[in-house]
């Protein structure tokens, strides 16, 4: 069910991908990979189709390895509740180019809408808080995504985390490759690096 | 406390520093570990070095998922954890077909070899099984000397061939842990 005053996630993901440069980003499981290939398909876009739970830590380690480049991760509250602990292990390591982006509908989208721990009582910024992510928001207007999205690029002052509010209407499927060695090979020939 | 080792293995056991020196030959860059006191002395060596990560987890399947982001980032990667963190990685392992990123992991082994512990014994009778039937290739050492042998070769066929693979380290190497008379 739609509430009112809520984000579009479409237009969430395009605001947060639209002046991209160098960003590399990483699409979660379900719709939010599809959200980021909506925005437009990039050789820098880390598209999901499984692994449940692990977007965060594939930005950890993307982040690590590429310390000036911004890394960006975009996914559901269902995918993050899933890796929590990854939020404690990025707080501890204090990636400083890494972002974090939860589009949470409060829902399990892709298998039905079942309410997820989010809707009643988890909170993800405060989650993200307590395993040290200082700069962690609450986002809840168009101007604080476009706010959060100049942010990324700052790779001097992450991690960072926001969580953004968006409406659960399900909306045209629009799908990124399923290819995971041309999507992974993509970004790493776009980053420079050679074939084995 | 003591450990029920073979003799020669009791005391300041180098194989650790063995196989840190391997995993540096080979460039390895980033270090994600769930501790495990089979792998502590290689862990220090890990936090002091200047050119390794070390990478606290809290759960071994964050070290997976890890390593593919590592790789796409240019950095080769390995995961430490002991046989009753390999179950928790299962799902995860399928990122490793499917994006075909260099995985190498070093287990250290329990529930086997004189194991006073029958909670450790499910998981480690079955790690090995549970890796080929994920498709991760496993390697063995169960004595130090054959450490650096089988850690080159390991490093090898998961870096040069992006052959997934585990090594094992034996209970027999590491000394099983006795807490009872």
């Amino acid at each position: 069910m739609s509430k009112a005053n809520l984000l579009d996630r479409r237009q969430v993901v395009s605001a947060l991908l639209a002046n991209r440069k160098d960003v590399v980003a990483i699409g979660g499981l379900g719709a939010s990979t599809n959200d980021m290939c909506a925005a437009g398909d990039h050789a820098r876009n880390f598209y999901l189709w499984g692994g449940m739970g692990g977007a965060a830590m594939i930005g950890l380690g993307l982040a690590l390895a590429q310390p000036k480049l911004p890394v960006l991760v975009i996914t559901g509250d269902g995918e993050m509740l899933m890796g929590l602990g990854s939020l404690a292990t990025i707080g501890l390591q204090r990636p400083s180019n890494l972002s974090i982006a939860v589009l949470d509908n409060e829902a399990y989208g892709e298998t039905g809408g079942q309410t997820s721990h989010t809707s009643a009582a988890a909170d993800l910024v405060g989650i993200a808080k307590a395993c040290g992510i200082k700069d962690s928001q609450s986002i809840s207007t168009m101007a604080e995504v476009e706010a959060f999205a100049k942010a990324v690029h700052d790779v001097s002052a992450g991690p960072r985390f926001g969580n953004l509010k968006i409406d659960s209407a399900s909306l045209e499927r629009i799908l990124p490759t399923r290819d995971g060695t041309y999507i992974l090979n993509r970004i790493r020939g776009d980053l420079g690096f050679q074939p084995i | 406390m003591h450990a029920r080792a073979d003799a020669a293995d009791t005391t300041a056991p180098n194989w650790p520093n063995d196989i840190f020196a391997t995993l540096q030959r080979f460039d390895v860059r980033q270090v994600p570990y769930v501790p495990d006191a089979g792998h502590s002395k290689l862990i220090q060596r890990v936090l002091s070095s200047s050119t390794m990560r070390g990478i606290p987890l809290t759960t071994e399947e964050e070290g997976v998922a890890l390593l593919a982001g590592a790789w796409a980032g240019g950095q080769r990667g390995v995961l430490l954890m002991q046989s009753s963190g390999v179950g928790n990685c299962i799902n995860m392992l399928s990122l490793i077909p499917i994006l075909r990123f260099p995985f190498l992991t070093l287990v250290t082994m329990r529930g086997e070899w004189g194991e006073f512990n029958p909670w450790q014994v499910p998981m480690g009778s079955t790690t090995q099984g549970v890796f080929e039937l994920s498709g991760v290739q496993v390697l063995r050492a169960s004595n130090a000397a054959e450490v650096p042998a089988v850690l080159e070769a390991a490093a090898s066929q998961a870096y040069h061939a992006l052959t997934p693979t585990a090594v094992l380290l034996s209970q027999r190497l590491i000394g099983a842990k006795v807490f009872t008379k």
